[in-house]
């Protein structure tokens, strides 16, 4: 019975060390990632064909989402509101619930498992084939030249899907609000305009998708370049690299919040 | 093998992966301007062999000396200058698979040099010319056959005319003809550069035609070496077993494993 708690402590312990040991080299790579960054922005067009890779081919699925989110919030919304007898302000809790939340974490979400898993899935191949090995035998260095626009690609192309996410969602409201249920076009827009507050609304949600484009894109070129060299290895850094950012994009809107609100 | 100019020099060479011993107590000399041959048994360590001398595994004992400096105890800096100089054909051919065979063989141009466009191209389809690709220069890697492939991967290693080359089974994937006409261009930029070249390979007839000298190596050693005049006269069994590709011999065809007729008994019990 002793001996076998002593196993379990000791497997335990195992485990443990390996995730603090690959923590270590995630923080390491991490550093080595902004030491090597120069020529994501001395050779801008390294970044900018990553920008259009996650970015632009994001885009159809982040406007779609932010479309039908928008218009199930007008209908919850609506129906919630009108109970009080407030339906005016189905503007503001359409603005507010998007730019504050939904926008952030739903596009940082889709996000992940659009533009991240690709991101590792090509990061991954690239390692698996030799590509990596053979870049740096021609010294030239793989994270400056392939990790590091991605990286910055991501961090970049993040807030303004996120801002697109929620613009269209304003728009879903907008539909479903005013064009289909007649709520007063004016109040609508009226009323969100003037609680939507710059400073404590679009400022801190736009910073909450730049946290979120740092980690899902952190997370992405981590796994791809940590994965193991076989078909297998980066199948599952690609599992991982959805699920961990899904994760850090929750457990970080959480902590951005309670920091962010809190006075409210 | 004299060894007063060796522009490559290893000595006492020894590496493990994890806890496992791949190459034991290796001395070797690449004389400057020569083409030499490592032969030996798959998964002797050759491939491991080439990649510490471009310094990508560091040994675990013994020194690898390029141009008179331990490449096993260079910074990042320094390595890379010396990298720039080096060219190494890799096994599996590692062509960048997101552009195209153009692109690959250009691809050190135009990280490390500030050459026009037009040299580019010109220099570019020089390269692939002398591998008999130029035709294939805008198809995309996905699309060459395996051996066009590794041939495009060897335009590309040479794409820098570096001082020093390195194939690692520069023949495999070849029929008789392109196999002939690659064997004598490696020798012919070898000879035009001045460069020196260190060749990985199984075929053993086609070295004897084009190398210097012939090192053989088995289980993480060099167990023969000599200029190919050398190898034809050689009574050692090693050499003999290889040259007439004999199955039985010093040479093990098998992997370590405990006798067949055991483990097939032990099958047995279990089942
Ligand atoms: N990344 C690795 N991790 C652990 N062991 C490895 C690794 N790469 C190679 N090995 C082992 O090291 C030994 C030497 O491998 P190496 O690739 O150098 O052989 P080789 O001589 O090039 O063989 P081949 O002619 O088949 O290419 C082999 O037994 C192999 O199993
Ligand atoms: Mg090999």
């Amino acid at each position: 019975m002793a001996s076998r708690m002593l196993d379990l402590v000791a497997a335990l312990g195992h485990r443990l060390n390996e995730k603090l040991i690959r923590l270590g080299f995630a923080t390491r790579f991490f550093f080595m990632l902004l030491v090597y960054s120069g020529q994501s922005f001395t050779r801008l067009h390294l970044t900018i064909r990553e920008i259009y890779f996650s970015g632009v081919l994001s885009l159809l699925i982040i406007l779609v989402s932010g479309l039908f989110v928008g218009l199930v919030l007008g209908l919850q919304g609506y129906e919630t509101l009108q109970r009080y007898g407030s339906s005016d302000a189905l503007g503001v809790l359409v603005a507010l619930s998007l730019t504050r939340e939904l926008g952030p974490v739903v596009a940082g979400l889709l996000f992940a498992s659009r533009a991240g898993s690709s991101v590792t899935a090509e990061i991954g191949l690239m390692k698996a084939t030799e590509q990596l090995t053979a870049m740096d035998m021609m010294a030239v260095n793989p994270i400056a030249r392939v990790v590091a626009p991605r990286f910055w690609g991501g961090v970049i192309a993040m807030p303004l899907l996120a801002a697109m996410f929620s613009a269209m969602g304003v728009f879903g409201g907008y539909l479903i609000g005013v064009v289909f249920i007649g709520v007063d076009e004016g109040a609508f827009w009226s009323q969100m305009q003037s609680s939507v507050d710059f400073r404590e609304d679009i400022v801190n949600g736009v910073i909450k998708s730049f946290v979120f484009g740092v980690a899902v894109s952190l997370i992405a070129v981590f796994e791809g370049y940590d994965s193991a060299p076989t078909a297998e290895g980066v199948s599952r850094a690609i599992t991982r690299t959805v699920v961990t950012s899904a994760l850090a994009i929750l457990a970080l809107d959480f902590v951005l919040t309670s920091f962010m609100f809190r006075g409210v | 093998m004299p060894d007063h100019d060796s522009l490559v020099r290893i000595k006492d060479l020894s590496f493990s992966y994890d806890e496992r011993p791949v190459l034991d107590g290796i001395n070797m000399e690449i004389p400057r301007g020569k083409v030499v041959a490592i032969m030996g048994g798959s998964g002797c360590g050759k491939t491991t062999l080439l990649r510490l001398i471009g310094g990508q595994l560091k040994p675990t004992r013994g020194d690898v000396l390029v141009d008179g400096r331990a490449v096993n105890r260079m910074g990042h800096e320094e390595l890379y200058a010396l990298r720039r100089r080096m060219g190494m054909l890799f096994q599996f051919g590692a062509l960048f698979t997101d552009i195209s065979v153009f692109e690959n063989v250009a691809y050190q141009m135009r990280e490390h040099t500030d050459l026009p466009e037009e040299l580019i191209r010109d220099l570019t389809l020089l390269k692939l010319n002398a591998v008999g690709l130029r035709g294939a220069h805008a198809r995309m890697p996905g699309e060459l056959s395996g051996g066009q492939a590794r041939r495009v991967a060897l335009a590309r290693s040479i794409a820098l005319d570096p001082m020093l080359m390195m194939y690692d089974e520069p023949f495999t994937g070849l029929d008789p003809i392109s196999l002939g006409v690659i064997g004598q261009l490696i020798r012919k930029l070898n000879d035009a550069l001045g460069a020196t070249s260190i060749m990985v390979t199984h075929d053993i007839h086609e070295s004897l035609q084009i190398v210097d000298y012939i090192y053989f190596m088995s289980a993480g050693r060099v167990v023969a070496q000599g200029t190919p005049d050398e190898i034809r006269a050689s009574t050692d069994p090693f050499v003999h077993q290889f040259v007439n590709a004999e199955a039985d011999g010093p040479v093990p065809f098998h992997y370590p494993a405990p006798p067949y007729g055991e483990e097939l008994l032990r099958g047995a019990a279990h089942g």
